[in-house]
């Protein structure tokens, strides 16, 4: 083990904990620096999911991905902000400050990987974790101009991922370009006993560029109400390159997407009613005055360790799961979901991968969104993905008012290596 | 449609502590998220498929756990090597 030097001038808030000499050892990622998203656990370096509830806490262990980082020779260099508790798309919900865009400082990074995101963009680590709920990798990929991977869920181990809603959210790795998120993926990937969803797929694959012959689909939907025309613009010239390249275009359609938004919002915030119920102010975090009734006190110190969109979120999810509406609400939303898995496996049948715009605009201004369902209308394009557990990519094909767009390459569950190979034909042969 | 007694009565089940200032914004922000939910009326099929999916448990055999020192490392109030909480009752 050898200690590094790391003190980047992180100008965009990037960080919530700096580790300036972090240790690095030998092996595949030998001496690189690698960012941690804040939700997921590292053994003795404050991990607080950007919220006050977790302010102090020191994750007694490592999670499993950043175990398994660290035995491959990377430098932990730090946690990242993000939307507080990955609930977000912009990183403005995070307790500590937002972070802002590399490319645009008025902008926002996305989110709610924002702080991955934009370590990485600014050049201050070559990689970064990231997790991805319902977007939260690839949107920031897409608006900071980097490359973001949502794993197949099962395939990298949420062990030690705060959880926040558990059957959507994935562990996936972000960096400036494909061959190195591939890297960082083939060493997270694998199987863990300790996640009950966890399955024995690991990832060693090269990266090739040959797509000629893959068959994409292009779902209308992706094009559709709410998409900024010069974003599918951008993203459909992307699509003509790789047919230059040799790949054939077939249009398509995904009619359960008509519900995906509101399917994935109602399975998030129930889910997440549930997981948050363990942040009492007993346990970890700052501590509740026990000389109050339970009620009290738990209620004290979740209005304060909470921020808005939280409590809002476990708020509508208590409701969804509440009698008299779990039928209206939770039980059509696991129908509409498994629609959506049928409507991917359908379109799979016939074409490889899918392609469409990652994000439906550019990264939008600070402040921009400040109701909350404008902001959950942002996800529309990317929610689907986690609702079938299909692997997705986010990779830079362009840019509107000079910032970045985001193509996004969807696949079949565990084939993560094609839409990695697509995402690599573009990156090499993208500007003809 | 949603009241603010009905938001009230939801913080209250959640633990949340909603304070009289805030209860206006919650309920009108709430009203229109779940007026957007109504779409999930019009939803037809089955969820079978998402009945068939297990958890992957492993044996139920004891395993080297955390010392109790680390394990009450980050609890705020504690006494003799437990966890204090505030009373139920």
């Amino acid at each position: 083990m050898s200690a590094l030097r790391f003190e980047p001038d992180d100008k965009y808030n990037a960080f919530l904990t700096v580790c300036k000499a972090p240790e690095g050892g030998n092996g595949k990622l030998s001496g690189i620096p690698v960012a941690v998203k804040d939700n997921i656990s590292t053994q003795g370096i404050e991990t607080t999911c950007a919220s006050k509830i977790l302010k102090g806490y020191i994750p007694p262990y490592d999670a499993h991905a950043v175990e398994l980082v660290k035995a491959a020779g990377a430098a932990i260099a730090g946690k990242t902000n993000m939307d507080e508790f990955g609930m977000g798309t912009s990183t403005e919900n995070s307790a500590f400050g937002p972070t802002l865009n590399p490319r645009d400082t008025g902008r926002v990074p996305g989110g709610s990987s924002g702080g991955s995101a934009a370590a990485v963009a600014s050049g201050m680590v070559r990689m970064a974790l990231g997790t991805d709920t319902g977007g939260s990798i690839r949107c920031p990929a897409s608006f900071c101009g980097i490359v973001g991977l949502k794993p197949t869920y099962g395939r990298v181990s949420r062990y030690g991922l705060i959880a926040y809603a558990n059957s959507l959210e994935t562990i996936g790795p972000m960096a400036a370009n494909v061959l190195d998120v591939s890297l960082l993926m083939s060493v997270i990937a694998g199987h863990d006993r300790h996640d009950a969803t966890s399955q024995d797929r690991p990832y060693s694959h090269t990266p090739s560029a040959d797509i000629k012959g893959t068959r994409i689909g292009i779902p209308q939907e992706y094009f559709g109400a709410g998409v900024d025309p010069a974003v599918a613009a951008v993203v459909k010239k992307a699509i003509g390159r790789l047919e230059e390249l040799g790949a054939v275009t077939v249009p398509c359609s995904i009619p359960s997407m008509e519900y995906a938004l509101a399917a994935y919002y109602v399975i998030c915030t129930s889910e997440a009613s549930s997981n948050l119920a363990r942040f009492d102010g007993v346990r970890y975090g700052p501590a509740v005055e026990i000389k109050k009734s339970w009620h009290a006190a738990f209620q004290d110190a979740r209005r304060e360790g909470f921020g808005p969109e939280v409590r809002r979120r476990i708020m509508l999810g208590t409701f969804a799961l509440s009698s008299g509406y779990y039928g209206k609400y939770y039980a059509k939303a696991q129908i509409a979901r498994e629609n959506i898995r049928k409507d991917f496996a359908r379109l799979f049948a016939d074409v490889d991968v899918l392609c469409g715009p990652t994000m439906p605009t550019i990264a939008f201004k600070l402040g921009e969104k400040s109701d909350p369902l404008s902001m959950y209308l942002s996800d529309i394009l990317t929610v689907p993905v986690n609702l079938a557990g299909i692997p997705a990519i986010s990779v830079p094909c362009g840019t509107v008012q000079d910032m970045p767009v985001g193509l996004q390459i969807m696949g079949r569950p565990f084939e993560d290596e094609r839409v990695i190979d697509v995402a690599y034909a573009y990156e090499q042969g993208g500007q003809p | 449609m949603v009241s603010e007694k009905d938001v009230e009565h939801i913080g209250e089940l959640a633990d949340i502590g909603i304070d009289a200032a805030e209860l206006a914004t919650f309920t009108g922000q709430f009203n229109a998220i779940v007026e957007y939910f109504d779409v999930l009326d019009k939803v037809h099929g089955d969820d079978a498929g998402a009945r068939d999916r297990y958890n992957i448990l492993r044996e139920d055999e004891a395993e080297p756990s955390l010392p109790r020192e680390v394990a009450l490392q980050n609890a705020g109030a504690q006494e003799d090597g437990f966890i204090k909480a505030p009373r139920v009752m």
